[in-house]
C-alpha cells in the first residue's frame, strides 16, 4: 500500500536504529513518552523497542480515548439505553469497556438494549433518519482526531431538523493532557512522541507552550514504524544538545497550523468544557469540549437530562497509574491472569491500542523470557 | 482510535462533499467535508468515514529522501 509500505521498511528501520545507538550518550538516560495508543501500538507490533539501545525506553501515555473514559460515563450511556429505550450508537472500541458492576455496553446489548456498532458518525444519522419514531444517540469519544466527524454530523443534523437525533459528547483535548502530565511530574519525561493525526487537525504550534513551560522536546511522528524511530533519533539529538523544541517529522500530513476548515468546524459546534474527568488523570479543568448553546436540542446530557455518575475502579487494577506513565502492564497483579482481551477488567486492556492490550498482545513473552 | 489509513480518491461528488476512495483494492465512499481542496488522484487520511487531510506528495518524497540519506549515512559509518 503506498504511503504504508515505505515507512515499514525493515532495512531502513534498521539503518535508522543503527544511527541511534551511535547518537545515545551512554551516561544518559532517555525516557521518550509516546502519548498515543497508536504510537505504543506501533512500537511493540514492529518491534521497535527490540531496536532501540538499553538506554532508551519508552513510557506509555493517556492518548488512548477508550482508556480514559471513566467508567460512569459509560454507565450513563447503558442507563439512556436501558431507562429511555433510545438506540444507542457507539464505536466498536466501546463495547467492552468495563462499566460499574462488572457491567458494559457488550452485555446491556444482551439484555436486550438496542445498542449499535458503527464504522463512521454519519452512520448514527443514518439510523437516526430511518427511525423517526425513535430517539438516537450517538455516544461519541475520541481525542481531535474524531471530534470533526461529529461535529460534521451535528451541523448536518440541525440544517435537517433531526428531532430524534443527539450526541453524548465525550470528546477530550490533547494538549491539556499532556501538560497535565508534564506539571504532575509523576513519570520523568525527557522527550515526547506527539500525535499523528490530532496534529493533522491542531497543527504542530499547538505543542509549543507545552516545550516552553516544561523544557521537554517533542517530535510529531507518523504511526508507521521507520516515522517512529526518524522521531526518535530526532528526539535523542535535541536531548544531547540540550534542545526543547517542536518538531516534525509526519510533515506529510502535518502542517504547522493544522486542518483549519476541520478547527472551524469543532468552534462552530462545540465550546469548551470547564472540567472533564479522566480515567487516571482525574478532574482536569479545561480539557474536553461540549457541545455549545445553539447546538443545545442536539445534546443528549440536556435532553436525557443527564446526571454524573461516579463508579469505583476495578480493586487491583492500575490502568491509572499505566495511564499517568508511572508503572508498566507487567506490574500490574491482575494482568494477563485475571485481566486479558478476552475479558479484560481494565480500559488499557480493552481497546487493541491501549498499554496492557499491547503488551498481552506482542510483549508479554518476552518479558517473561528476560526474567528467566 | 486515532489510527488513519491513506487511500486514493478514485471519483469525486462535490454537491454530497463525498468521495469514493480505493483502499488496497477496497471501494468506500468518505465524507470529504473536512477538506478546502481535494482532487481525484490525491491520497488522503481516512477515519471513521471521513476524509481527514491530504497526504501531501512532495512531503512524502522528501521523508523517503532523507531516509535514503540516513541510510547512506549508517552504512559509512
Amino acid at each position: 500500500m503506498k504511503y504504508v509500505d515505505e515507512f515499514r521498511d525493515g532495512d531502513t528501520a534498521r539503518a535508522l536504529a543503527g544511527l541511534i545507538r551511535a547518537a545515545v550518550k551512554p551516561d544518559v538516560n532517555y525516557r521518550l513518552m509516546e502519548f498515543c495508543g497508536g504510537h505504543t501500538h506501533a512500537i511493540f507490533r514492529f518491534g521497535v523497542n527490540d531496536l532501540m539501545p538499553e538506554n532508551v525506553s519508552f513510557i506509555h501515555g493517556p492518548g488512548c480515548p477508550v482508556c480514559v473514559l471513566p467508567a460512569g460515563r459509560i454507565e450513563s450511556a447503558i442507563r439512556l439505553a436501558e431507562e429511555e429505550d433510545v438506540i444507542l450508537c457507539t464505536y466498536a472500541d466501546l463495547m467492552r469497556v468495563p462499566a460499574g458492576k462488572h457491567d458494559s455496553l457488550h452485555k446491556a446489548k444482551a439484555r436486550g438494549a438496542d445498542i449499535r456498532m458503527i464504522y463512521s458518525a454519519t452512520d448514527a444519522l443514518a439510523i437516526a433518519r430511518a427511525n423517526p419514531e425513535r430517539q438516537v444517540v450517538f455516544f461519541a469519544i475520541g481525542f481531535e482526531t474524531t471530534t470533526p466527524p461529529t461535529a460534521a454530523v451535528l451541523k448536518i443534523a440541525k440544517a435537517m431538523q433531526l428531532s430524534n437525533f443527539t450526541v453524548f459528547c465525550n470528546h477530550v483535548e490533547t494538549p491539556p493532557a499532556m501538560m497535565h502530565i508534564l506539571s504532575a511530574g509523576e513519570a520523568r519525561i525527557d522527550g515526547i512522541l506527539g500525535p499523528s493525526h490530532v496534529s493533522a487537525i491542531i497543527g504542530s504550534h499547538a505543542y509549543a507552550a507545552c516545550c516552553d513551560t516544561y523544557r521537554v522536546p517533542l517530535v510529531i511522528a507518523g504511526f508507521e514504524p521507520v516515522d517512529v524511530i526518524q522521531s526518535v533519533l530526532m528526539l535523542v539529538r535535541q536531548i544531547n544538545a540540550g534542545e526543547a523544541r517542536v518538531e516534525n517529522q509526519y510533515t506529510r500530513a502535518v502542517s504547522e497550523h493544522g486542518n483549519q476548515k476541520a478547527q472551524a468546524l469543532m468552534a462552530e459546534v462545540f465550546e469548551q468544557r470547564p472540567i472533564f474527568e479522566w480515567r487516571g488523570l482525574g478532574s482536569l479543568p479545561e480539557s474536553a469540549v461540549q457541545i455549545n448553546s445553539v447546538y443545545a436540542a442536539f445534546d443528549a446530557e440536556k435532553r436525557f437530562a443527564m446526571q454524573e455518575i461516579s463508579t469505583a475502579d476495578i480493586k487491583g487494577c492500575i490502568c491509572p497509574a499505566v495511564l499517568r506513565g508511572m508503572n508498566n502492564p507487567d506490574e500490574c497483579k491482575l494482568f494477563g491472569t485475571a485481566c486479558t482481551p478476552e475479558d479484560p477488567k481494565g480500559a488499557c486492556m480493552v481497546s487493541s491500542e491501549g498499554a496492557c492490550a499491547a503488551y498481552y498482545s506482542y510483549g508479554r513473552y518476552r518479558t517473561a523470557g528476560a526474567e528467566q | 482510535m486515532c489510527l488513519a489509513v491513506p487511500a486514493r480518491v478514485e471519483s469525486l461528488d462535490t454537491a454530497a462533499a463525498t468521495a469514493m476512495i480505493d483502499l488496497d483494492g477496497i471501494r468506500k465512499e468518505v465524507s470529504t467535508q473536512l477538506l478546502d481542496e481535494v482532487a481525484v488522484g490525491d491520497y488522503v487520511l481516512v477515519h471513521v468515514g471521513f476524509a481527514l487531510e491530504r497526504i501531501d506528495a512532495v512531503e512524502a518524497a522528501k521523508t523517503l529522501a532523507l531516509f535514503a540519506e540516513l541510510r547512506a549515512r549508517d552504512a559509512d559509518r
